[in-house]
This record gives structure tokens, C-alpha cells and sequence, in this order.
């Protein structure tokens, strides 16, 4: 259980400089007409796709974490109720 | 733990810690730009959210119709998963409508099928919660049901019409986006294989629990 | 006739006969449909107009609220007279179980049906005479699967806590598609001009899915009943 939380923290650190990294691409400097500024342009996507990367991340250590602490509660019950038999 | 398991986590650990750089690296999209770059958690984690709720189905009937007891503990745990998988669809895939398509949510057939396999999962959860003792053969039940859906959703989609992209989209990826992709694809997949094989074992240990205090009533 | 058919004659008939006597099922199911259908109606007519394609939707919704209670205190009426054990402990078939007992909802249901039809075309102008045939087959066909899913997961919830609330929740999301095929088919006909090509279409899906879920229920029914 150690080992894998550990290899995922060691993920999610090595994760942190990619996404400082991701720059957006420049826009194109030529003239850009009226019709193609829809709504959609002035929503910026950053925000979103960090929202969306960094929930999925959050999700998956949150569900770990979980599993982990069940799994250390029902051990150390197993381990009592053993040293109880003997 | 195994050592197969001590190799896979590492395998997957690694794979996630490198798929930001190949996301970054992928090209922007004609009509959609960045947001899109989305897609490469959004669609492994929908196919994820399928494998589960089908791996809870055939775990039923194996419960059910095989007599095998020990299989409700893979039933319990491919339906937390599926759960877990459907709320990253669930939330990743309106993130990228709200830029590509202008709004949150649409009703069409595979958004609302989702989202109703999505329901059936968590009614499942409760079910289990506080339905009393015989809940396992029951939610076997429910979550059969809940596996029969599952080609309709994949299928849906390309007999509505909908903003949602076709089946077909994926195999004519060009190479650049094909790469980040299948590269994610292969990462959840086996981190589904991990946490399932994780969550059974609680399971198993859980029954180990009940069997010790059986044993200790009867000393 | 054969035993199978013989058991689910058997079956219907009991049930028959304990609600003829009181009529308590029928009568307060029917109520309880029509009180839905109006909270509906208060809620969606503005101005005095109802919105577009609400009556196919308000019907839809009363068929599926008023099914749920039907399902819920048809089989509380078993497991209080524990007569379920008994038919159980009965060597007797059990698919032939489950299917008298879908008959019986299904006639339940039938009956509060031709009320609540009549009532929708009234309230929303709908022609549901002209549509009659098949609207009458789009309501049956949706119906079958409701009661398909219904029935099984009621008598699998029977001996389980927190049933009341646990039926709905297992139920609604699993029938979904028949109320999306049910309203849009209804809608259709309830048209100015009534699409009788966009029904038949979901009309085949009802007829798809009715025996998708019939044929899943048989064949869990006998395992997820016994012990």
C-alpha cells in the first residue's frame, strides 16, 4: 500500500512542471473576421481543461486514499482478532 | 503486494507522469483549438466507465447464475469503479462542452444513457449501503440490468443525431493526436486493472473480518 | 393447458380476487395518477396555454409515479401476508411467479390507463381517439417494459430494508429509454400534425427493449429469489 501511494505522489510531482510548462498557442496574427468571434473565443479554455485534468488527478488520489484507510482498518481488525485467538 | 501488481503500479505511475508532457506536445484542433486536448482523459475515462459497469455485469452472472459467492466482492468493486469513471466522464465531457459546443448539457442519446448507466451505479451503491443483508444477490440484479445497457450507449450515438463526435472519429486521428491518445488510453487502463484488483482485495479481507468473528462466536 | 400457464392463471386470479373485494389498490393508484397528472398541469401552463409536447410528458410521468405505488403495495401486500414464502416453497415454476404477477400489475395499470388517457386528451386537447390505435399500442408496449423491470425489482426488494425508497431509485434510471421512447413516440401524435412515422419508429424500440427486459427478468428472477 505504501509503495503505491508513494509511486503516485511521485507521479503527480513529476506532473507539476508539465503543466507549468503548456503554453497556449499563439493566435494567428492575420485579421480574424467578425463571424468567427462566436461566444465560444471569449471563453478561455484553460481554465477548463485545468479544471478537468486536475479533478481527474484529485479523483483518482482521493479514491486511493480511501481504499488505503479501509484497508488499514480492516488489517489492523484482522491482526487483533487473530492475536485474540491465540 | 504481488510482484506483477509492484509492476504494474510503477508502469501506470510512470505512464501518468509523462502523459502531461505528450498531451502538451499533441497539436491544437482545426474548429476546436486547446480545449479539446480534454478528449485524452475524457475518452479513456468513458471506456474505463463502460469496462466497469460490463466487468459488474458479467461479475452478476457469475454470482447469480454461476453460484460463485466470492464473485459479489468484483461486483463491489467494479461498481465503485464504474462510478469513479462515470463522475470523471460526467464532469470532464460538460468542461469541454461549455467552449465547443456553448453550453453545459444537452439531452441527447448518449449523454442521457450516460448519464442514466451513470445513475444505475449509484442507486447500486445505495442499495448496498442500506438495502440489509440479501443486498448482494439484489444488486446483482441491478447491475446486469445495468450491463445491458452498455452497447446501446456505445452505439447510440451514431444513430442520433447529436453535437457528440462519432464512433468513427477515433480511428481517423491523425498520428499526432493518435499517439497522446492511445498512450492514456493504455494508462487508465491499467490503473482500472490496479484499483480493481485493490478494492477486491478489501473485499476479501473484509469476508476474512466476518469469517474471524463467526469462528470466534462459535469458540 | 400447460402447468406453466396453468400456475400464472392461478396467480392473476388470487390477485384478482383479493382487490376485487376491496378495490383498495385500484382506486387509490387511479386517484393518485389523476392528482399527478393536475400538480403537473398547474406547473407547466402558462398563460392559460400548456408548453409544447407537456401533455405526452405529464402522462408519461403519471404511468411511471403511479406504477411505482401500484408495484410497491402490491408486493407489501404479499410479504404481509407472507404469501410470497409460500408460493415460493410452492413447487411451482419460478418464471411462471413472476409472470402472473406482471400480468396482474399490468392489468392494474391498464385500467388506471384508460382513465388517465381520456383525462389528457381532455385537459390538452389531444387526440387521443383519432391517434387511438397506436397510442394504445405505444402506451401498452411502454408500459410492458415499465412493468417488466418493476416487477422483478419489487419482488427482489421485498425482504430488503429501505424498499420504499430503494424501488424508485433502482427503477427509474433502468427505465429510462422506455419513457424517452414512450414520451417521444406520445409526442408525435399529439402533434398539429400528428407524425404516425416518427411513432412506429419508437414504437419498434418499445417492442425491442419489452423484450430485452422481459427475457432478462425471466431468466434473473429464479436466482436473485432464492436464498
Amino acid at each position: 500500500m505504501r509503495l503505491l501511494r508513494i509511486l503516485f505522489v511521485l507521479a503527480a510531482l513529476a506532473a507539476v512542471p508539465a503543466a507549468a510548462f503548456s503554453q497556449p498557442k499563439q493566435p494567428p496574427a492575420d485579421f480574424v473576421p467578425v463571424a468567427d468571434s462566436e461566444q465560444g473565443e471569449q471563453i478561455p479554455a484553460m481554465p477548463l481543461i485545468g479544471t478537468a485534468y486536475g479533478l481527474i488527478w484529485v479523483g483518482v488520489f482521493g479514491y486511493v486514499w480511501s481504499v488505503a484507510r479501509r484497508l488499514r482498518k480492516v488489517e489492523a481488525e484482522i491482526a487483533a482478532l487473530e492475536a485474540k485467538r491465540r | 503486494m504481488t510482484r506483477s501488481m509492484v509492476v504494474m503500479v510503477a508502469l501506470a505511475a510512470g505512464m501518468f507522469a509523462i502523459a502531461p508532457w505528450l498531451i502538451n506536445g499533441a497539436p491544437s484542433e482545426a474548429t476546436m483549438g486547446l480545449v479539446y486536448k480534454i478528449y485524452f482523459f475524457h475518452m479513456p475515462s468513458a471506456w474505463m466507465f463502460l469496462v466497469a459497469a460490463t466487468t459488474a455485469g458479467v461479475a452478476s452472472f457469475r454470482l447469480l447464475f454461476l453460484k460463485r459467492p466470492r464473485a459479489d466482492h468484483w461486483v463491489i468493486a467494479a461498481a465503485e469503479l464504474a462510478v469513479l469513471f462515470g463522475a470523471f466522464t460526467l464532469v470532464t465531457g460538460p468542461l469541454w462542452a461549455r467552449k465547443s459546443w456553448g453550453v453545459w448539457w444537452v439531452w441527447d442519446a448518449r449523454l442521457t444513457s450516460s448519464l442514466m448507466l451513470f445513475m444505475i451505479f449509484v442507486a447500486y451503491s445505495l442499495l448496498r449501503r442500506y438495502g440489509g443483508p440479501g443486498s448482494d444477490k439484489l444488486g446483482a440484479g441491478l447491475a446486469l440490468f445495468g450491463m445491458a445497457n452498455v452497447p446501446f450507449i456505445y452505439v447510440s450515438v451514431n444513430y442520433w443525431r447529436t453535437f457528440h463526435p462519432p464512433t468513427s472519429v477515433v480511428p481517423k486521428l491523425p498520428v499526432e493526436m493518435g499517439i497522446p491518445l492511445w498512450f492514456c488510453v493504455t494508462a487508465f487502463t491499467l490503473l482500472f486493472v490496479i484499483l480493481l484488483r485493490v478494492r477486491a482485495h478489501l473485499e476479501h479481507q473484509r469476508e476474512r473480518v466476518e469469517a474471524l468473528y463467526l469462528a470466534e462466536d462459535e469458540a | 393447458m400447460s402447468a406453466f400457464a396453468r400456475i400464472v392463471w392461478v396467480i392473476v386470479k388470487k390477485d384478482l380476487t383479493v382487490e376485487v373485494r376491496s378495490l383498495e389498490i385500484l382506486s387509490t393508484t387511479m386517484f393518485f395518477a389523476v392528482t399527478v397528472v393536475l400538480m403537473f398541469s398547474f406547473g407547466l401552463v402558462v398563460d392559460g396555454r400548456p408548453l409544447n409536447d407537456v401533455a405526452a410528458a405529464i402522462l408519461w410521468v403519471a404511468i411511471a409515479f403511479s406504477g411505482t405505488l401500484a408495484l410497491g403495495r402490491t408486493f407489501e401486500r404479499e410479504r404481509h401476508n407472507d404469501t410470497l414464502r409460500a408460493l415460493l416453497l410452492a413447487p411451482a415454476d419460478r418464471p411462471a411467479l413472476y409472470m402472473g404477477k406482471l400480468l396482474g400489475i399490468l392489468l392494474l395499470m391498464g385500467l388506471v390507463e384508460l382513465v388517465l388517457v381520456p383525462l389528457i386528451g381532455l385537459l390538452f386537447n389531444a387526440p387521443v381517439i383519432q391517434q387511438g390505435m397506436l397510442l394504445g399500442l405505444l402506451v401498452a408496449a411502454g408500459t410492458l417494459g415499465f412493468a417488466a423491470v418493476g416487477t422483478l425489482f419489487a419482488a427482489m426488494l421485498m425482504r430488503a430494508r429501505s424498499r420504499d425508497v430503494l424501488l424508485p431509485i433502482m427503477l427509474y434510471p433502468m427505465t429510462v429509454p422506455v419513457m424517452i421512447a414512450g414520451v417521444r413516440g406520445t409526442a408525435a401524435l399529439f402533434q398539429p400534425t400528428p407524425d404516425a412515422a416518427v411513432a412506429q419508429f419508437w414504437l419498434s424500440l418499445l417492442a425491442a427493449f419489452d423484450v430485452v427486459f422481459v427475457i432478462l427478468a425471466l431468466w434473473t428472477f429464479e436466482p436473485v429469489m432464492t436464498d
